[in-house]
């Protein structure tokens, strides 16, 4: 079957049984997109499909054949990274970095789809993930700092 | 404007103490951090392993049932010694871990067999067409009812003459007269404490790839851990294979917070099986398997008692600490860490005159307990936190006016144990945390919504945090194995960068970063100038690895005694060349210069003359720029105040934290920002401690939530925005001024948040001593609380109406 992901074509073969998350770490080699609790709760494997936030653990490989698929390696623009990649940085957004990615994704989704989200409904949205170092106060600094940056 | 921007428009004079942006994260959000699953996804050819484990908690393995022709080991297969690590101490009774279980299972999920096959999804196949016979035997889970005569036993084959399923039972006692001093004190006042069993729930849960080259007879093991070194040991030991033969190599760590500290079994099986099978076999643990059968925390029973003057001051402190440690021992801290640790320092930063305390260790049929962030201090402080409000309560005194009374003030401050406490801030922190809080004003707002049935209330908690302690320390804990030093090699290569090869081994925290601060510093280059290498036993020297608050203060003080050995070795070639003397030289912005004037060489060029033209180095120095140092300091404890302001649900017996403060001090900050994540992150774990995690089992060892779907760590919903404050008091028991602060949070904030629940609560008379503090259990205080109330309002009422009927 055929994958796109980050505007890239992979052709991988794959069991039916195998999820999005390890087709696109072990067949794409794309594996910045991990796996924290493959029970669709924690939220590091987040990717965007056809925009919208999914839990690439709990979909299957075959499901997402034709879709537009993006992950984190394909947020930065060559080596401009993305204003929600450069506020993680600046603040202090991510310890151990593991779910980084997730949460990256997540945000990208949420200040597309809502640029002048509120802080309320952000801190709302971003609770879909989990995060074990940053106690999220500095993801939330982060995030908001990349609305306000992208929407002046 | 970035931090770092903010920091250099106000160019301080050093590296250090500057919130710069780490240098770890640039790999990290672009997905390009290498973390062990990343290893194992990207070796080609890798086979990968599922554990086999058992369903019950207790039972007698009859026999294990192999598919033919399969690769699936058992214990007879591996032929490994016990994982095993000893007190030197005649009240403590070592338990010995198979790496796989052979006769006996001892807790749900225990590994057994390890079935390997060309994917995971293969090999967890396989693994489910291993049949094991297992006669289960009656398991025992609670400790108090380990300990009953009669109950089962968890280890039949050792003599517990300490008591039933007693491991280690050690007391301490300042004064033998301590029941007069209760019997005659004005107040006493008592508690029960308990803290549920927890995960540390790194979102990377454990995970290893054993690799072997027959060709050079060696094996490489990839694995999420925090003590590479030590690990490397131990393999060697269990597995008897030569040291030298094996690699330990920790690459980016998701998280760790004590539970990837201590040996694993997994990975001495995977070892064992990559050997034998002479091929790469990888593990990387599902959620479940952790929630099992990784490393659980706390579980710690307390009964405490303070006498009191009536002005608020502790006469004597008596308690009784049992600690479930689970079916085995640790390696290399032992289970001994959970009582040793709660009875030397529970006492805190408080003049406690008598003290007396018998701690206990138990073993059930539960996973084996490992350290986690904190270890016994957020029991303790919660304990003796609550001691405090209670004592404030019974006394008609105000929490702050008890604690006041008896904080230590005057330093080096003596625990009744002994242990010195170097100098802190402890009033001024809790006087702090007061004023930032604006107590007064809560006060009336409390009253005010009291009068509108709002139970709103605010919780203080004051503590010190022992921290960066090295060998002695570790020694007089009798460990056989006695952890401590730091050892850092540094290397400046001939265009002026330098490698800095540390022991310690961090797992997320931004250690790379803070250690090239200090380095910078010393030998006057940019902190992007120095690489740390950490995490490989084959480019490291032998260390620690990361635990205890003690990577900055250990591997810090080693990087800074290094460095200016360094820069010794560097002002000496710049004198040289420079014809002055090598005191005179000034290391700042990339030059050697000879002070108070223009004259200088860049610090590239001394390293071009040490190596490429040697020839001309001062006499007595060797070629090239190669120096390392040690550092095994005594400790010191860094101090804060934490303060919880929260209002309870009362229908609901939900809890919402409104503010959390921080008053921190930790000495000099290495890196600011660094050091404030560390206490958002820790205060979040403390909060989660309090209020929301709990691995739960049923009677017959059964863990109930074994998800996350069940298990509840918090989300940015519940967790609120910390206010931080730091105070410096200046500490010369390390090198670089820094006390750590990695645990802080989590030790102090479980105390705040219950010291406020029950301070909401105390219109109803409620204390709550015991946590997660879950709606569920809070809802049962207040149920109880009505129910006693309306039976004595019923029994008032028959009192009056049987009065009014006998009255003529």
């Amino acid at each position: 079957m055929r994958l796109e992901a980050n505007g890239e074509t992979f052709d991988v073969a794959v069991e039916p049984r195998k999820t999005l998350a390890d087709a696109l770490r072990e067949d794409c080699g794309l594996t910045g997109t991990h796996l924290g609790c493959e029970h669709g709760v924690c939220g590091a494997c987040t990717v965007l499909l056809d925009g919208e936030p999914v839990r690439s653990c709990l979909l299957f490989a075959v499901q997402c054949s034709g879709r537009e698929i993006r992950t984190v390696e394909g947020l930065a623009d060559g080596d401009r990274l993305h204003p929600l990649q450069q506020a993680f940085w600046d603040h202090h957004g991510l310890q151990c970095g593991f779910c980084t990615p997730g949460f990256l994704m997540l945000a990208a989704a949420v200040l597309e789809q809502d640029p002048g989200i509120s802080d309320a409904d952000l801190r709302e949205a971003l609770s879909s993930n989990l995060c074990r170092c940053t106690g999220y106060q500095n993801i939330i600094t982060a995030v908001k700092a990349a609305r306000d940056q992208m929407t002046p | 404007m970035t931090a770092e921007a903010t920091a250099q428009a106000a160019t301080p004079p050093t590296w250090t103490g500057r919130p710069l942006r780490r240098f770890e994260d640039p790999a990290l959000i672009r997905g390009l951090g290498r973390f062990t699953a990343d290893v194992a996804d990207r070796h080609p050819g890798a086979l990968h392993a599922a554990f086999v484990r058992s369903p019950v908690p207790a039972g007698t393995i009859r026999s294990i049932r192999k598919p033919t022709g399969a690769a699936v080991l058992t214990a007879e297969d591996l032929a490994a010694k016990p994982i095993t690590a000893r007190l030197d101490r005649p009240d403590f009774i070592a338990l010995e871990t198979p790496v796989l279980a052979a006769d006996a299972v001892r807790h749900s999920g225990e590994p057994i067999a390890l079935a390997v096959a060309a994917s995971r999804a293969e090999a967890e196949d396989l693994a489910e067409r291993v049949v094991v016979d297992i006669d289960p035997t009656e398991p025992v889970v609670d400790a108090n009812l380990a300990m009953k005569p009669g109950a089962p036993t968890v280890h039949p084959h050792l003599d517990m003459p300490m008591g039933n399923n007693v491991v280690l039972a050690a007391e301490f006692d300042t004064d033998g007269g301590i029941d007069g001093i209760m019997a005659d004190c004005y107040e006493l006042v008592t508690a029960s404490i308990r803290s549920r069993r927890q995960s540390a729930l790194p979102i990377e849960t454990r995970g290893a790839v054993a690799a072997h080259d027959p060709a050079a007879g060696r094996t490489t093991l990839t694995a999420s851990v925090q003590m590479p070194h030590m690990l490397r040991t131990a393999l060697a030991d269990v597995l008897d294979i030569d040291e030298a033969d094996l690699r330990v190599v920790a690459p980016e760590v998701g998280g760790a917070f004590g539970q990837k500290m201590c040996v694993a079994r997994e990975y001495a099986a995977l070892v064992a099986a990559a050997r034998r099978l002479e091929a790469t076999v990888a593990w990387i643990e599902d959620r479940t398997e952790n929630l099992l059968a990784s490393w659980h925390s706390r579980d710690h029973d307390y009964w405490i008692a303070g006498g009191f003057d009536p002005d608020g001051t502790l006469v004597a402190l008596d308690a009784e600490l049992i600690c479930n440690i689970g079916a085995y021992g640790n390696y290399p801290v032992t289970f001994g860490v959970e009582p040793l640790m709660a009875m030397a320092e529970l006492p805190g930063p408080y003049r406690v005159p008598v003290y007396r305390v018998r701690a206990r260790a138990v073993t059930t049929n539960l996973c084996p307990i490992a350290p986690y962030r904190g270890v016994s201090r957020p029991v303790i402080t919660l304990a003796v936190e609550r001691l405090m409000d209670a004592a404030a309560r019974r006394l008609g005194l105000t929490p702050g006016a008890v604690r006041r009374a008896n904080l230590a003030t005057e330093f080096p401050h003596f625990m009744p144990t002994g242990m010195a406490v170097d100098p802190g801030s402890y009033r001024e922190s809790l006087e702090r945390a007061e004023t930032v809080i604006d107590l007064a004003a809560f006060r009336a707002e409390q009253a005010r919504a009291r009068t509108e049935g709002r139970l709103v209330g605010v919780g203080f908690s004051v503590f010190g945090e022992r921290t960066g302690y090295g060998t002695p320390a570790f020694a007089a804990r009798a460990m056989e194995i006695t952890p401590g030093y730091e050892t850092v090699q540094l290397d400046m290569n001939p265009s002026g960068g330098v490698t800095a090869r540390i022991g310690a081994s961090p797992h997320g925290q931004g250690l790379a970063t803070a250690l090239a601060q200090i380095a910078a510093d010393e030998i006057g280059i940019a902190p992007g100038q120095v690489t740390v290498v950490h995490g490989d036993t084959d480019a490291t020297p032998y260390g620690w690895g990361t635990f205890a608050s003690r990577s900055a203060v250990i591997a810090g003080g080693a990087v800074k005694l290094a460095a200016r050995r360094l820069r010794d070795r560097l002002a000496r070639i710049a004198a040289e060349e420079l014809e002055a003397h090598p005191d005179d030289i000034v290391l700042a912005g990339g030059r050697a210069a000879v002070a108070g004037t223009d004259v200088g060489v860049a610090v590239a060029e001394l390293a071009r003359t040490a190596h490429h033209r040697s020839h001309r180095l001062p006499d007595g120095l060797e070629p090239g720029l190669a120096v390392a140092a040690s550092y095994d300091p005594a400790g010191t404890f860094s101090n804060a105040c934490h303060a919880a302001v929260v209002e309870v649900d009362p229908d609901t017996g939900g809890v919402r934290i409104e503010r959390f403060v921080v008053i921190e001090d930790a000495g000099v900050l290495i890196n600011p920002m660094i050091a404030d994540g560390q206490i958002h992150g820790g205060v979040a774990q403390g909060i989660a401690n309090a209020l929301y995690e709990e691995l739960v089992h049923d009677d017959d060892g059964n863990l109930l939530t074994a998800s996350l779907m069940d298990y509840l760590p918090p989300t940015a919903a519940e967790i609120p925005d910390i206010e931080i404050d730091h105070l410096a008091t200046a500490s010369d028991a390390t090198v670089t001024g820094a006390k750590g602060l990695g645990e802080g949070g989590a030790i102090g904030a479980p105390a705040a948040v219950l010291n406020a629940i029950s301070d909401a609560l105390a219109p109803l008379g409620i204390e709550v001593n015991e946590m997660p503090a879950t709606p569920e259990r809070i809802r049962a205080l207040i149920r109880e609380t009505e129910r006693a109330r309306s039976e004595e309002s019923e029994r008032r009422a028959r009192a009056t109406a049987r009065r009014s009927q006998e009255s003529p």
